[in-house]
């Protein structure tokens, strides 16, 4: 396995722009499947070796992975909806919503997040009677469930943290002009503030897609699940580091440049302040 | 304003203060670092709750609990030493913002406004100017405009001449005093004792949280009875 350590090294190391100005991150980790599809298939020379086996899998696992991204999307739908106003609680004026929404955020954050997932899928029926009407409950929307409550908490943090960045003088202003709480928030310092959300809520929507794998433990088939059927349903042991790596690579194709344009953002917050 | 008190915890600012300032007068208020000027003319709109006393403005009574504060606040207009526009908006956007969103105006009626005021300020072409493209004499301007396109009944200056170089001091002075000709009733915090004495109808000087001396710019600038306006008068010319 040390080779592709080497592999994956860079050969030179620029000190702080190294993250955005480095292309040989994406190209070491293609190097490194390259190199254990080899790996895989030199001892494979009589049997299907794992070219075959992923372009047999592939398309498969890849409809897995797109179940994870649409998983992820959803959650951070439905986590932002939850968040942003939990967040706007964290910076309420009366101290009842301000404590509340403070234990709310702290307990969800600080959860691992399986356990949680775990409780929602276990918890929650599998319809819901609201008035007269059911409302079906299926597997994956529990899933989603389970993994926004974590991003809100994380959410209303990013929240809390940027609006609080704005300097008093301009809660001051707005309210010397005799605008209230509320439109000071929307019009003034939520506009300020937004800017400054979003790297860390993009930084957290890539943790969130790479912890969308977690749904494969409670049973639900995304790319993960798939690519383990394939695995064993092959009893190739050895297929393992490939199809792995397959999977991890679709991952990665989605999610590093979602980190590199994070850190643009955020230099060029950096540079316009 | 009478006996007015305020503490912010256990620390005293103001240790009652009265004064009366009448309507179309422009007063200003002199004193030294930390005598409590900015925390009492936040008191007159509300901005900072007073602990004890009580400031009538225009007919009502600040530290009534019953009081809507954003009335209070559309009576009374405040610029602040640091400007604070809105970075986000432009010049324009700024002036209109509250009389928009706050009072509910129509939009065309408010612009209309908006460009006269920036016109009074001498600001015409930075219409769209956002403030980060503004210098520091154009954006105090743009913020009395700002105030000012709500109609206010009296206008609080902080210091706002205080970060701002000798020219562009005098482009905001000349502003302030336009306005005080027109009859706005206006209370300054300033050290700018020339302006003070061309401008004024009375001077206080504040010390320690109290009201030391009171009277007409002449009196307390030029003949001050009391030690410690002396004092400092001294130092600081
Ligand atoms: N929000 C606050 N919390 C606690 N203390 C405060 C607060 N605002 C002001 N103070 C204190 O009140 C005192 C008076 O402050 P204030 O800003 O009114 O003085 P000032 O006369 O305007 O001074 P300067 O000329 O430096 O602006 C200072 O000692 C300051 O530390
Ligand atoms: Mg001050």
């Amino acid at each position: 396995m040390t080779h592709l350590s080497v592999l994956c090294k860079p050969r030179r190391l620029p000190a702080i722009r190294a993250p955005l100005a480095w292309p040989g991150l994406p190209v070491g980790v293609a190097l490194a499947f390259v190199a254990s599809v080899a790996w895989a298939q030199a001892g494979a020379a009589v049997r299907p070796g794992p070219i075959e086996a992923i372009l047999r899998w592939g398309p498969l696992i890849f409809g897995g992975f797109l179940f994870n991204v649409l998983t992820s999307v959803l959650s951070m739908t439905v986590g932002t909806a939850l968040g942003a106003p939990l967040g706007l609680l964290l910076i309420a004026p009366g101290r009842l919503p301000r404590g509340i929404s403070w234990a709310v955020t702290q307990f969800f954050r600080n959860a691992p997040w399986l356990v949680l997932l775990f409780y929602v899928m276990f918890l929650l029926p599998f319809e819901l009677h609201v008035g007269g009407v059911t409302i079906p409950l299926p597997d994956w929307a529990k899933a989603v469930l389970g993994l926004s409550l974590p991003v809100a908490a994380n959410v209303a943090e990013i929240v809390r943290g940027a609006l609080q960045s704005i300097p008093e003088p301009q809660w001051s202003a707005a309210a010397g002009l005799a605008f209230g709480r509320l439109q000071t928030i929307r019009l003034i310092i939520l506009p300020q503030a937004i800017r400054r959300m979003l790297p860390p809520w993009m930084n957290l929507y890539a943790i969130l897609t790479m912890a969308t794998t977690l749904i494969s433990i409670v049973g639900i088939q995304d790319g993960l699940t798939i690519t383990r059927a394939a695995i064993s349903s092959d009893a190739r042991p050895e297929m393992m580091l490939p199809l792995y790596l397959f999977l991890l690579l679709l991952f990665f194709v989605y999610c590093y440049p979602i980190a590199r344009a994070t850190l643009a953002l955020e230099r060029r917050l950096l540079v316009r302040g | 304003m009478r006996d007015v008190e305020k503490s912010f915890g256990a620390v005293p600012v103001l240790r009652g203060v009265s004064l009366t300032v009448h309507r179309g007068e422009t007063v200003c208020i002199i004193g030294p670092s930390g005598s409590g000027k900015s925390t009492l003319l936040r008191c007159i709109n509300g901005l900072v709750p007073i602990t004890a006393g009580s400031i009538t403005v225009a007919g009502r009574e600040v530290n009534d609990p019953k009081l809507d504060p954003l009335a209070l606040r559309r009576d009374v207009g405040i610029v602040f030493q640091q400007y604070n526009l809105f970075p986000h908006r432009t010049a324009l956007q700024n002036i209109m913002m509250a009389p928009v969103h706050v009072l509910g105006q129509d939009r065309a009626s408010v612009e209309t406004r908006a460009r006269a005021l920036l016109a009074k300020v001498r600001l015409t072409d930075k219409a769209d100017g956002f403030p980060g493209e503004l210098s520091g004499g154009q954006q105090q301007r743009v913020a009395i405009a700002r105030a000012l396109a709500m109609n206010p009944k009296v206008m609080l200056f902080d210091e706002v001449t205080a970060a701002l170089d000798p020219e562009t001091k005098k482009e905001v002075l000349v502003t302030i005093q336009e306005l005080a000709g027109e009859g706005m009733t206006c209370i300054l915090v300033t050290h700018e004792m020339g302006f003070a004495r061309r401008v004024a109808d009375q001077v206080f000087f504040t010390d320690g949280g109290v009201l030391v001396e009171e009277g007409p710019p002449e009196q307390v600038l030029d003949a001050p009875r009391e030690a410690r306006t002396r004092d400092f008068l001294d130092k600081i010319l």
